[in-house]
């Protein structure tokens, strides 16, 4: 069955594992009390974005390499439809079968669907976002088929019950204690005398794995590129075990979403540069494998691909923040971002953490969706995350669009306006007058006042109550800038200047004004 | 040359000393400063909190003063307020699909520059204390901006200047380039990550043993000041231009009460 089902006019938002189940501040409040979680992540950022530094660093074309990056995902998404339909015709040439999932459950429903077909209860994973953005291992489970990750953190964290935590480390919240007591708990067969050696934990996920290679007839894998001009998908990894998924099952069942096509094979050899440097820090990663449909004899004789919208649609239309498609998720933004550092994956909820995940998820659910609408308000706007991404998404700018977006939808929607909304308003209107701005400082005294003799502002009252939680506001200065150089100035013989209008100086130094305090 | 002050609105309200010291290096290098009176703000918070509507009316006024005006560059004490008239502007501009205003905006931005900007590379300031006369007795450490940072490119040269102040004791902090915490709304939206990364910044700073931490944003310092405050530290802060403008003569004063008689650690 291959049915196009082209740019709907109105696209639909995605579903699936992507919304937050409560705010990013309520859950960021949480997961900062776990010292633990913040330790294991604080080293583990560290180790890898030190040792992307290093391998970005011995590139003199880095820069020339994200702009080319970059280019051909504008280009991509320029002519996406077109591209689309140019892979289907060279995929299904090859022998392998195009679906077209409109949302989760559609791409749910094909892929159990096909499992079905083929009669057996059981599948190989290789680590894939897009399965993960679905939900297919739970819907999988309720269908009464088993899932099996094989990737090493992938089948930590699916033993372990919970969820993953970074796109590429998924289990980066872990420590190798914690991960003997999952294998000990959960794995069918461990050695009992199991120590936490990395060595002995990765031969016994290793034992573990083998037995389900060996078995498997159907395998589901995720692909990081999709080459229009052949019909090639490639998965690139570190284990290997991937390609063991790939090579060994006799059904192979891929879900992609549709942003993921290059246009050409020579497009890939960009972003096999920018990749493993940027995700793991590595010159290349160990394994990398492209299939071109089917080949007689050799490998899955039975070859899919669901081809996943999912709210991409949604994304694409949105002239501003369409560039979050190019994402190739190699993880760079996450490691180096200062909020996620802190409160690790979870807090943000989706399948998509981190700076990348406050600005796609929200895309794909539609930032009305309540559950996201607090995403793009979790950065502070660092620019980190525009410095480290290999296809230069401009983050920074996308979250302000984001920003600005949810408080339009909210604009007269809302019968009392938030403390926000009264607060930006009054701001406005005093900071878009000098004449009104130097009126509002008149008040400074009042402040000084209330600072009382330490001089410190320990409390404020209502949304400002954040910012005393932790800091202290100095006393306001007992005259403005403003007013001491109006006042300098007509002491030099000028008038005091009218709104517009500049002030020339006195022409001798003033003298430093010492009552000021450092700040 | 005819510098244009353009103070910023935490500055003037809060850190007059700040645009002092600003007024008197470039006075001191032989320059005229003017001081577009109309001007208030760059409105970026009204940007970063996604109130865009509210934003154009603070845009348009910081347009329409220094466009009017009589100079040959403008400069500020501060890389995000500057960053926000040489890239927010005209992006909310176009958004709003005012041409007009954009095209104002960009002229505005290309004449604005960060202190340190204009001082290394318009006034061809090498060393501070030589041609500025700087001295600053002082071990300090320096923060360097997210914004001057990443959106100007400042590079190193408000360290290199720094590193020229006479007397100085500079000592790098840890971590230098990581995001302070501060982000305008986002320390109030964001309290508890906020002052989670302020608490690590302050606990590098008071690594270095320094007196003080400089670096060339109110705003940052404002917040980080306040943080080290709130903990019962003794090291405080100081704007750049103060200590730029500091000199044997008439030496910034560093010496005030800064302690707080709460003394209560960060969360
Ligand atoms: S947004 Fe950029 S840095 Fe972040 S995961 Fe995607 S490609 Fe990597």
């Amino acid at each position: 069955m291959t049915t196009f089902l082209g740019m709907p006019a109105l696209p639909a938002f995605g579903s699936g594992n992507l919304f937050a189940g409560e705010s990013f501040p309520t859950a960021a409040h949480r997961e900062l009390g776990n010292a633990q979680l913040r330790a294991n992540l604080g080293h583990a950022t560290h180790t890898i974005r030190d040792k992307r530094q290093a391998v970005v660093a011995e590139l003199p074309d880095w820069e020339q390499l994200r702009d080319a990056g970059s280019a051909i995902k504008q280009a991509v998404m320029a002519r996406l439809p077109e591209l689309l339909e140019e892979f289907e015709t060279n995929f299904t040439a090859r022998g392998g079968v195009i679906h077209w999932a409109r949302d989760a459950r559609e791409a749910n429903e094909i892929v159990a669907g096909l499992v079905r077909d083929t009669g057996e209860t059981e599948v190989v994973k290789i680590k894939s976002m897009a399965t993960q953005e679905i939900g297919l291992n739970e819907y999988l489970e309720e269908q009464g088929i088993g899932a099996f990750e094989t990737d090493l953190a992938e089948l930590i964290v699916q033993l372990d019950h919970d969820k993953p935590s970074h796109i590429l480390v998924p289990a980066i919240h872990k420590n190798r204690t914690e991960i003997r007591d999952i294998f000990l708990r959960e794995m069918p067969g461990a050695d009992p005398a199991l120590t936490d050696d990395p060595s002995v934990l990765a031969m016994a996920a290793r034992e573990h794995l083998r037995r389900k290679f060996l078995t498997a007839k159907v395998a589901v894998s995720g692909a990081n590129f999709a080459l229009a001009d052949s019909g090639t998908l490639a998965v690139v990894e570190s284990e290997g075990n991937g390609r063991m998924c790939l090579t060994l099952p006799e059904t192979l069942i891929t879900v992609m979403g549709i942003e993921k096509l290059l246009p050409t094979w020579q497009d890939l050899e960009v972003f096999m540069q920018l990749l493993p440097r940027s995700s793991t820090g590595e010159r290349m990663n160990p394994y990398t494998s492209l299939w071109t449909g089917v080949t007689e004899g050799d490998g899955p004789q039975n070859v899919h691909l669901v081809l996943l919208d999912n709210g991409r649609s949604a994304a694409l239309a949105d002239e501003m923040g369409r560039s979050a498609l190019h994402c190739i998720r190699c993880s760079a933004c996450m490691n180096v971002c200062p909020v996620y550092e802190r409160t690790g994956g979870h807090a943000y909820g989706s399948t998509y953490p981190g700076p990348i995940g406050a600005i796609l998820s929200p895309l794909l659910t539609g930032i009305e969706a309540e559950e996201n609408n607090s995403l793009p308000y979790a950065s502070s706007l660092c620019g980190a995350c525009y410095d480290a991404c290999p296809v230069k998404i401009n983050i920074p700018d996308i979250l302000v669009h984001l920003r600005s977006v949810d408080v339009d939808s909210k604009r007269g929607k809302k019968k009392v306006p938030s403390q926000m909304d009264v607060g930006m308003k009054a701001a406005s209107w005093a900071l878009s007058s000098g004449k009104r701005l130097g009126l509002v400082e008149k008040g400074l005294p009042l402040g000084r006042l209330a600072a009382g003799p330490d001089r410190k502002i320990t409390k404020l009252p209502g949304i400002a109550a954040g910012w005393t939680q932790s800091r202290d506001i100095p006393a306001p200065p007992a005259q403005s800038f403003r007013d001491w150089w109006a006042k300098e100035h007509r002491n030099a013989g000028g008038a005091p200047g009218t709104p517009g209008t500049p002030e020339a100086g006195p022409s001798r130094t003033p003298s430093p004004d010492t009552k000021e305090t450092p700040q | 040359m005819r510098i244009a002050l353009f103070a910023t609105c935490i500055v003037d309200a809060m850190y007059p000393a700040t645009a002092k010291a600003t007024v008197r290096i470039l006075e001191r290098l032989g320059h005229e400063v003017v001081f577009p009176s109309g001007q208030a703000c760059c409105g970026q918070m009204h940007v970063n909190s996604g109130y865009l509507k509210e934003a154009v009316p603070v845009i348009a006024n910081h347009v329409a003063a220094f466009d009017t005006a009589d100079y040959d560059v403008a400069v500020a004490p501060s890389g995000s307020c500057v960053a926000s008239v040489k890239h927010q502007h005209p992006m909310v501009a176009r958004a709003c699909g005012d041409a007009a205003l954009e095209a104002r905006a960009t002229a505005v931005g290309t004449k604005t520059y960060e202190l340190s900007e204009l001082l290394v590379d318009v006034l061809g300031v090498t060393d501070a204390g030589a041609q500025l006369g700087s001295y600053f007795p002082h071990r300090v450490t320096y923060h360097p901006s997210c914004h001057g940072m990443r959106l100007l490119r400042l590079g190193d040269r408000q360290s290199r200047l720094l590193r020229t102040v006479q007397g100085i004791d500079l000592a790098e902090l840890p971590e230098q380039d990581q995001c302070c915490g501060f982000g305008g709304t986002f320390s109030m939206k964001n309290a508890d990550v906020s002052s989670a990364m302020l608490q690590d910044k302050a606990a590098n700073i008071e690594s270095t043993g320094a007196e003080l931490c400089t670096g060339g944003d109110a705003s940052c310092l404002m917040h980080i000041g306040g943080g080290l405050s709130r903990q019962g530290s003794s090291t405080t802060t100081l704007h750049l231009a103060e200590i730029l403008a500091s000199t044997m003569e008439e030496p910034a004063s560093v010496i005030g009460e800064v302690r707080v008689s709460t003394g209560k650690a960060l969360r």
